[in-house]
């Protein structure tokens, strides 16, 4: 492994089978009466978040757990920042109190790699602006082929704010990578540029992009978009791109339905399409747990080398 | 002083050949084949040339940011005229962009008394197209001019309104100035911070249309046609702006335009590559793709890019050792233009060392109408010396600018400047020639 994970290009398709194997043995972990290992006892970890985050928060704070780090958590919108103090100089003072690793959110895109080139601490990208989210791409894989036994051949569609998406981006190159046959659904104003050139079709009719789906992949709408003028209305929105059980009905009978969360019922997915069989949704989270230890273990205690 | 040997190449007096030339009162005096020799004495020097040396008239560089007033971190004008003179330029034109804006004759003066007392390379001032660049009231435009600029420009922000914009056209018009704009529709652009294109979209980086900038190119255009005035399109980089340039001048329209080194040499991968999201390849308007690159290039090559200008803006490291969205926009340029011209567009056979010497010196000379741009007898006597086949890498640690903001840093270029002369003055010799 490489010492950072950023992107989902820093693993390659060996170590992305190999998270995925490794997240199986961790997930029974999660099992046992006393949900604890010392893995990773006496390892340090930080996690700085500079935007609000309940789940992937959380998710890696009882991954860390349960491997027994010791774990940080450092909300910055409450401190440094305030006082004006840039991301450098925040990550060198963290970095100046030697933790082994940095799970960070951030609003800027990049900004895993400014850190990348400032510490030497391992980096773990949970999140950086429009750009990727690669534990959520793992954690989404880690589900798929629990269901499907394989991601080679299937048809996955991810439907929504392309654009600002950074789901999306891990998505697409792991998906890709792996074999699958992925689309891409979005309104057209929200589509980024050239994103074809990454192997997946691009469509901006959801009935069409949803037939005969294996897998389909909701993207959450933020609200703020609508100030930019991507789209007319919520309601339109839902009206056009929105989930629907008749949508769900054009896709293979056993499809599975999931979302990185935090949904917007009735925007970009209906609320008996969420709640309903289909629908892996809140197994997603529960394996995000399994994958990000992981990642961290994989990261930490696995073999040095770049 | 005399300049004995070395190749002269001379566009406006249809000079290219070895010839030598004296000095005598910080003027050209005479330009012949195997002058003789000066006698001995404080002033009598003689620069022997080697053989494939070029001398030429001065360099000017009319699209720099010297930061002073206000932002004397970043540089000055005795560093930024350092840098200058180091990089083979004899003159330069500051943006008004300080803080406070050059919008007004104290802060002109300012500059002039700061480059006076640098003495190092000769500085026009541009002054704002606005009070306070806010786009909203011209500002003394008569008096800025009274006070030693030589164009008008609002470079940073575009003139918002078309309204403004034919104001500037026509009240510029009446002092000879030309109109500089820093073309950029502000609503496409909006909060982008590169090249829209695969790069930027597979990086998550928000991104800026070519139209961005040729839909106000195509504006401004339009409004020298309706006022007479001279529009001057800065850091052209889009090839829908180039269009725009060509058709307009094609029906006679008074547009110029100016691209960067850096549009020429650098296309948008360098976001992904070799450092990612590095911020010292984020300047507006953006590197765009290779088709655009491509585009510069054909313009420079056939005529149509009257000029190449850095657009030279220093920003300190720690402004720049930020998250690439938070980064301010630009680079330096003084240090690495002429290496990069040489290499990319004179030895890639793109252009010949004449057309070098009427971007970077005659037609920026004739855009300004300033002294310089000719070797003619009676000129000022500001001369660029290259050394064209010499091996320069850039070392951005061993610049004379006080910022360190370059994407060409341990880059090997092939030629560079040998020395640089500001009215008769001998101001920078590069230590790696004989000279």
């Amino acid at each position: 492994m490489k010492k950072d994970l950023l992107s989902i290009a820093d693993l390659s398709s060996d170590e992305i089978r190999l998270v995925l194997d490794t997240a199986e043995a961790m997930r029974e972990i999660g099992e046992r009466p006393i949900k604890k290992v010392p893995t990773l006892r006496g390892k340090t970890v930080v996690n700085l978040f500079f935007e609000p985050s309940t789940r992937t928060r959380t998710s890696f704070e009882i991954a860390e757990k349960r491997l027994s780090a010791d774990t940080l958590n450092v909300a910055v919108a409450s401190s440094s920042v305030l006082k004006g103090e840039t991301l450098a100089d925040t990550a060198l003072n963290i970095e100046a109190m030697a933790p082994d690793m940095i799970v960070l959110r951030h609003g800027s895109s990049g900004a895993g790699h400014l850190l990348s080139r400032l510490c030497r601490s391992r980096i773990i990208n949970a999140g950086d602006g429009m750009h990727e989210h690669p534990t959520q791409a793992l954690l989404d894989a880690f589900t798929i082929r629990e269901h499907k036994q394989r991601i080679d051949g299937l048809k996955v569609v991810i439907v929504g704010d392309l654009l600002h998406s950074r789901v999306l981006r891990s998505n697409v190159q792991l998906l890709t990578r792996l074999g699958a046959n992925v689309r891409v659904c979005g309104p057209a104003t929200m589509v980024p540029p050239g994103i074809e050139r990454l192997g997946v079709t691009v469509s901006t009719s959801v009935d069409e992009a949803v037939a005969d789906a294996d897998v389909i992949m909701l993207l959450r709408i933020q609200q703020e978009r609508m100030q930019g003028a991507f789209f007319p209305s919520l309601r339109e929105y839902f009206h056009v791109f929105g989930m629907t059980a008749e949508r769900v009905r054009r896709a293979k009978p056993d499809v599975i339905i999931m979302h990185p969360g935090p949904m917007n019922r009735g925007v970009e997915i209906a609320s008996d399409v969420a709640d309903g069989p289909y629908s892996v949704i809140l197994e997603q989270v529960a394996n995000g747990v399994a994958v990000r230890m992981a990642v961290l273990y994989l990261l930490a205690g696995g073999q040095e080398g770049d | 002083m005399l300049l004995k040997g070395g190749r002269v190449v001379d566009p406006v007096n249809v000079r290219d050949g070895v010839f030598d030339i004296l000095i005598e009162d910080a003027r050209i005096a005479r330009v012949d084949r195997d002058l003789p020799p000066i006698g001995s004495g404080p002033d009598a020097k003689t620069l022997e040339i080697p053989g494939g040396f070029v001398v030429c008239p001065g360099f000017i560089d009319m699209h720099v940011h010297l930061r002073e007033p206000g932002q004397e971190h970043k540089e000055t004008v005795a560093t930024g005229t350092a840098a200058a003179v180091a990089g083979g330029f004899t003159a330069v034109a500051c943006m008004p962009n300080t803080v406070p804006v050059n919008d007004n004759a104290g802060v002109t003066e300012y500059i002039l008394k700061k480059a006076a007392d640098a003495n190092l390379a000769r500085v026009y001032p541009i002054g704002a197209v606005s009070r306070g660049q806010a786009g909203e009231q011209l500002a003394d435009i008569a008096e800025l001019r009274r006070a030693g600029c030589v164009a008008i420009t609002d470079d940073g922000r575009p003139v918002p309104t078309a309204l403004l914009m034919r104001r500037a056209l026509e009240y510029a018009g009446m002092f000879g100035m030309p109109v500089i704009e820093h073309c950029e529709d502000p609503s496409l652009k909006g909060d982008g911070v590169a090249h829209e294109g695969f790069h930027a979209a597979t990086l998550g980086l928000r991104g800026i249309p070519g139209e961005a900038e040729s839909i106000m190119a195509m504006r401004d255009i339009a409004l020298a046609a309706l006022t007479g005035g001279r529009v001057h399109i800065a850091h052209m980089s889009a090839r829908q702006s180039l269009d725009a340039v060509r058709a307009g001048k094609a029906r006679g329209v008074r547009v110029t335009c100016e691209v960067t080194p850096h549009h020429c040499v650098l296309t948008d991968e360098m976001l992904a590559a070799p450092i990612p999201y590095d911020t010292n390849v984020k300047m507006n308007p953006p590197l765009r793709d290779a088709a655009d690159r491509d585009a510069m290039l054909q313009g420079i090559a056939d005529g149509s890019v009257d000029a190449i200008a850095t657009d030279h803006a220093p920003h300190h490291y720690d402004e720049k050792r930020v998250e690439f969205d938070q980064a301010p926009f630009g680079i330096t340029g003084l240090e690495t233009a002429v290496p990069l011209c040489l290499d990319r567009l004179v030895h890639a056979g793109v252009i010949g060392m004449t057309r070098l010497v009427e971007l970077l010196s005659v037609n920026p000379a004739r855009i300004l109408q300033v002294p310089g741009g000719s070797l003619a007898e009676g000129a000022p006597a500001d001369v660029t010396i290259l050394a064209p086949d010499l091996a320069v890498t850039v070392a951005a640690a061993r610049m004379r600018s006080k910022s360190r903001n370059t994407p060409f840093d341990g880059w090997t270029l092939e030629g560079g400047v040998a020395a640089t002369i500001v009215g008769g003055r001998v101001v920078y010799v590069n230590d790696d020639v004989k000279i």
